[in-house]
């Protein structure tokens, strides 16, 4: 087994390289710990990486996104991958949970445990990190719209088994501006939405210290259709606002910034991508110092999770999304990457099953243990080409923001917001996407297995997780056994508190909804209370 | 095809966000000459009724990501024919193969998955269309 964690200074300079006998190649060459010119990994601007030692300090953590079915199902499974070898967790919600509504709602049939992990109650939640110990698991939530609601029952959670919140660690993804933009899962309208996600920042700030309380996401950016350098300059973009927000909140730059955390889409062009995460790290720490005057280094250091492409997986042979896979989760940590999750190669097809989950986390284990690519810090440094397409995509970062700079008058949270109202990032969006689907139907792209070298698929040895209406059925029964068993009154009277606070903006949510969620109140009781007060969003639907 | 273009009522069926693949199909089909009413995201099939009725549409495109196609796409052949309208139905989205005849039973005139070209979205549309009595 390979020591993750060497004990060194992450931090220390790197004046003094030595060959360290720990690190040598498959043949027996010592290797140190980087090689170039300064600025080094570790240094302002960070473009070669945020640790001076980057993966001889510490691997990436190996997060594998899961959730499917009920509670209990879910944890078989985080149980499963960290028996495997996984080092965090990270949950998936289902459909009607990420839009903050019950599974006994009207919207919410056909919908229950089929694309993620149904929550109701705090009950669930319970159920589903059952037997893993929060105070030293590191735990993502993937949701949005109602993410307070959600961080809200893991606190509860943790504080009924013993855990005390200063010791939670993870990540709330609780990235609402890109929902506009690109993945679609809103509930409330923008501006009351970012006010959630200040309260949050604000609240994770003074009680909860190790936890990251927005991950500032490009993943779904991309995913929706966006090219890489609209990708980057999407989600910094989306981070400069939320720091502008947090800032116009009342809160100083570094109480809040060293905790912010992104997320990022690694596809197949591999040099493009390693060029869009080199940038990035310069960008936020140029604009993060210069601009937002933050001095606390942290505050500079942009760390992020990596997830390669779902969309680049094809249903045609999908076994040859194996090798996609390893090539964009190798981008990631060549890019720097602070954790990863590697799709399955069937989820063109369905929700991963069991054995390509295994398969995808088997990939970055090959990738930490036996490549050789975490020995030395930024390998692609130096080469013309990874510095040109770097200096590329920060260019056209740059192009972006200055537009949006010009739509907000001067401000990026304002120039946002009028994007998002206009539709501005949702056509930029849709037209990449179009182009590129039209590329490849003329043919001038070749992808795999679906416009050449077609032959060989096999559909009949395809195994695939289903999710069946006995799903469904369950999680209907458990919600109607909280609802019956709980003190309906105890409910009304925190519910009617959550509504008092929503209607006074520069009052923090987050303890009304703890309270709320204590006297297990339902995810979707919650969200009607606050959509009573902030609206729903609804957008313009344009092609 | 008596000259005129078809029209198409496209909608996301139930709250799967994931719109890339509907936006794409809508300027397929443009492309390809047909009339697109594109309702976007969080519709019923009462939104969509009211749209084919108003639109005198000749195919639904629903789709859906989220796996909701075995209760979603059914769901919606009916809701059209308990109104009495003779308008068929197009599923775009991840349908495994072997839900396909789960699908055709329920009466879905078409199913398009990932990776479908232009030239394979226009045809199925086309012959959902034909099916009309």
């Amino acid at each position: 087994m390979v020591d993750s964690d060497t004990g060194r200074d992450r931090d220390s300079t790197a004046g003094a390289l030595s060959p360290d006998d720990r690190y040598r190649t498959l043949s027996g060459i010592p290797v140190d710990r980087v090689y170039g010119d300064g600025p080094l990994p570790g240094e302002f601007p960070y473009t070669r990486g945020v640790h001076a030692d980057m993966y001889r300090s510490r691997l990436w953590t190996m997060r594998m996104f899961a959730g499917f079915g009920t509670a209990t199902d879910t944890n078989a499974r985080f149980r499963e991958l960290l028996t495997a070898g996984g080092t965090g967790l990270s949950t998936a919600f289902d459909m009607p949970t990420l839009m903050g509504r019950d599974s006994d709602h009207d919207w919410a049939l056909g919908e229950v445990g089929r694309a993620g992990v149904a929550v109701d109650t705090v009950e669930d939640m319970v159920d589903l990190y059952a037997g893993i110990d929060l105070g030293t698991v590191s735990t993502s939530m993937t949701i949005n719209g109602p993410a307070p609601i959600l961080l809200a029952m893991y606190v509860v959670v943790a504080e009924e088994s013993g855990v005390a919140r200063e010791h939670l660690g993870g990540t709330l993804q609780n990235d609402i501006l890109k929902e506009y933009q690109a993945q679609k899962e809103y509930v409330f309208p923008p501006r009351p939405s970012v006010r959630l996600v200040t309260d949050v920042m604000a609240f994770t700030a003074a009680e909860m210290p190790r936890w990251n309380p927005v991950s500032i996401s490009g993943y779904h950016i991309r995913e929706a259709g966006s090219t890489a350098a609209q990708e980057l300059a999407f989600t910094l973009a989306n981070g400069f606002a939320y720091v502008e927000a947090a800032v116009a909140a009342g809160m100083d730059v570094d109480d809040f910034a060293p905790r912010l955390s992104f997320f990022f889409n690694s596809h197949n062009d591999f040099f493009e991508e390693v060029g869009k995460f080199r940038a990035a790290r310069r960008i936020w720490a140029h604009w993060m110092r210069d601009r937002y005057g933050a001095t606390d280094e942290r505050s500079l250091k942009l760390r992020f999770h990596t997830q390669t492409a779902g969309v680049s997986l094809t249903a045609q042979q999908p076994e040859v999304n194996i090798a996609r896979v390893a090539i964009q989760a190798l981008a990631g940590v060549l890019g720097g990457t602070q954790s990863l999750h590697t799709d399955s190669y069937d989820e063109a097809l369905a929700l991963p099953s069991e054995d390509a989950v295994r398969v995808a986390l088997r990939t970055q284990q090959v990738i930490a243990h036996e490549t050789g690519v975490a020995n030395t810090a930024d390998p692609l440094g130096g080469s013309a080409y990874v510095e040109w397409m770097t200096d590329e995509m920060e260019r056209r970062a740059e192009e972006v923001f200055a537009h949006l700079e010009d739509l907000g008058g001067g401000s990026l949270l304002e120039g946002v917001y009028a994007g998002i109202d206009s539709g501005w990032f949702a056509g930029e969006i849709a037209d990449a996407a179009y182009r590129y689907e039209r590329e490849v139907n003329a043919g001038e792209r070749i992808v795999v297995g679906v416009n050449a070298f077609t032959e060989g698929d096999n559909p009949e040895r395809r195994r695939l997780l289903r999710i069946g209406q006995d799903t469904e059925d369950l999680q209907l029964k458990r919600l109607a056994t909280v609802r019956q068993d709980r003190d309906d009154a105890a409910v009304a009277a925190t519910l009617a508190r959550v509504a008092s606070a929503a209607a006074q903006p520069t009052v923090n949510l987050m303890p009304a909804l703890l309270e709320a969620v204590r006297a297990r109140a339902t995810v979707g009781e919650v969200v009607d209370t606050l959509e009573a007060e902030f609206g729903t969003y609804v957008e313009r639907a344009v092609v | 095809m008596d000259g005129t273009p078809l029209r198409v009522v496209l909608a996301k069926l139930g709250l799967d966000g994931h719109d890339r693949g509907l936006k794409v199909v809508a300027r397929m089909l443009r492309d390809g000459g047909m009339e697109v009413v594109y309702l976007g995201l969080r519709q019923t099939t009462d939104s969509i009724i009211d749209a084919v009725e108003q639109e005198d549409a000749d195919v639904v495109g629903i789709s859906m990501l989220n796996a909701g196609h075995l209760t979603l796409g059914p769901r919606m052949v009916e809701a059209l024919a308990a109104v009495g309208l003779d308008v068929p139905v197009v599923i775009g989205g991840i349908v495994p193969d072997e839900d396909l005849p789960a699908m055709a039973a329920a009466g879905v005139a078409g199913v398009l998955g990932p990776g479908a070209s232009a030239d394979e979205v226009v045809a199925c549309v086309q012959a959902a269309a034909d099916t009309r009595s």
